[in-house]
């Protein structure tokens, strides 16, 4: 296996990287190529974008980011929010990103993932699953759905998702480690990668989830200072787990 | 300063291979032409989208003899992720594709705990990590270089090849590609 991966989350609003909590109460943290440059010369594996806004002129200000962040960041990075079209995608991924991140638009019409996949490969797409325990959320996890998150995970890798960002909404933004019994019930299930998301507050939190999956994403811990990610790092590596070696150029 | 060209086959993302050849101060373009990729002191070959519709772009716009005649006239080309892959002689990709024929060996799926497989890996005998992202892997007697076992670079004559994607490897790739540039 790769080794595993350390991901800062930036959620975008209107160009501005911001942060809320449940979903919520959202403040500006800064410009997101600047934090996005951060990140990646402090040694960070890969970014995610959510775009939270998800409007029509949003998605326009989003591939400008996207654009932005493309030129100058030389780690991959992965971008969702409002893509609900293979046009939709294509937009993202020929401004410079790596992979889209599908949600809503994955449950409205499950075949987007592979009409996706078909055009730019199953490396390509990552299915977001926003999940309070055994139900899916869309929407921004607002709006409970039918679907049962171990089932739907098992689906979107079927349908050639190559990787899955599984999030806990009772678990986002609260600081308090993620949901490791979720991560682990729907890493067992699949045969694709699974980035665990939603409430790491401390290092033991990031340790845990990355010696049961393949990627954490982290967001509060390090978005009050990027260059902690550093730190954070070493903390990692004398916890025992294996980081990629980051060269400076 | 360079000019590269960059191979077109009408799959998307040359954006980020520009960026770093612009970081690096050198120019580049997306061309098929053959004209322009016979001449250009460097060319690069990018890795995204699928094997079968990349071949037949490069069979249809020309590139793909250009990119023979290239190799041949020991001219440098650098195949990145997909782009290496097109350089052996056939693809399990998409039920068959016959590829470049550049070089001997034949592209297979991955055999991995997790396809595809994704993320910073080491190459050996490099010692450094680089940014993996794919399903299918080389398999060549030309291969100088592996990771977790599988093939991560192959060479042969004035073509290179890399699995790993250096425009997204942070500091090592873009290092990396400086000295295949430097060769020029």
């Amino acid at each position: 296996m790769p080794l595993p991966r350390l991901i800062p989350c930036l959620d975008v609003a209107n160009g501005r990287v911001v942060k809320g909590i449940q979903f919520e109460q959202l403040r500006d943290v800064g410009d997101p190529v600047a934090l996005a440059q951060a990140y990646s010369d402090g040694g960070a594996d890969e970014l995610v974008f959510l775009d939270i806004t998800a409007t029509p002129s949003g998605a326009a200000t989003m591939v400008e980011v996207v654009r932005r962040v493309a030129d100058v960041v030389t780690i991959p990075f992965t971008v969702g929010g409002g893509i609900r079209s293979v046009e939709d995608a294509a937009r993202i991924i020929e401004s410079g990103a790596d992979r889209v991140a599908l949600n809503s638009a994955a449950l409205a019409t499950p075949e987007l993932i592979s009409a996706v996949a078909a055009r730019f490969g199953s490396q390509a797409v990552v299915v977001s699953i926003d999940a309070k325990d055994d139900v899916v959320y869309s929407h921004g996890g607002r709006t409970p759905t039918a679907f049962r998150t171990v089932p739907w995970a098992v689906e979107v890798a079927a349908r050639g998702a190559g990787e899955i960002l599984l999030t806990s909404i009772n678990r986002d933004g609260g600081r308090q480690g993620y949901d490791l019994t979720l991560t682990q019930q729907v890493r067992d299930a699949v045969d694709i990668a699974v980035i665990a998301s939603g409430g790491a507050g401390s290092v033991a939190d990031v340790v845990a989830a990355l010696r049961i999956t393949d990627a954490a994403l982290i967001a509060s811990i390090v978005h009050d200072d990027p260059t902690s990610i550093v730190g954070l790092r070493e903390e990692l590596k004398a916890a025992g787990i294996s980081l990629r070696s980051v060269v400076q150029r | 300063m360079t000019t590269v060209i960059v191979v077109d086959y009408g799959a998307g993302n040359t954006r980020s291979v520009r960026a770093a050849l612009t970081t690096l101060g050198h120019t580049s373009e997306v061309s098929a032409d053959p004209t322009a990729i016979s001449e250009a002191p460097f060319v690069v070959l990018p890795g995204v989208g699928a094997a079968r519709q990349a071949m037949e772009h490069l069979n249809e716009t020309g590139a793909a003899d250009a990119l023979r005649q290239r190799v041949t006239a020991a001219k440098p080309v650098l195949g990145i992720c997909l782009g290496m892959q097109l350089a052996l002689e056939a693809s399990q990709e998409d039920g068959g594709v016959k590829g470049l024929g550049i070089v001997e060996g034949f592209v297979v799926r991955l055999d991995a705990p997790r396809i595809p497989r994704l993320g910073w890996a080491d190459v050996d005998p490099w010692g450094q990590s680089f940014y993996f992202a794919h399903s299918y892997v080389a398999e060549s007697t030309w291969s100088v270089a592996t990771s977790e076992g599988v093939c991560a670079v192959i060479e042969k004559g004035s073509f290179l090849g890399v699995q790993f994607h250096p425009e997204k490897s942070g500091g090592a790739g873009l290092a990396f590609l400086e000295r295949c540039l430097s060769l020029v």
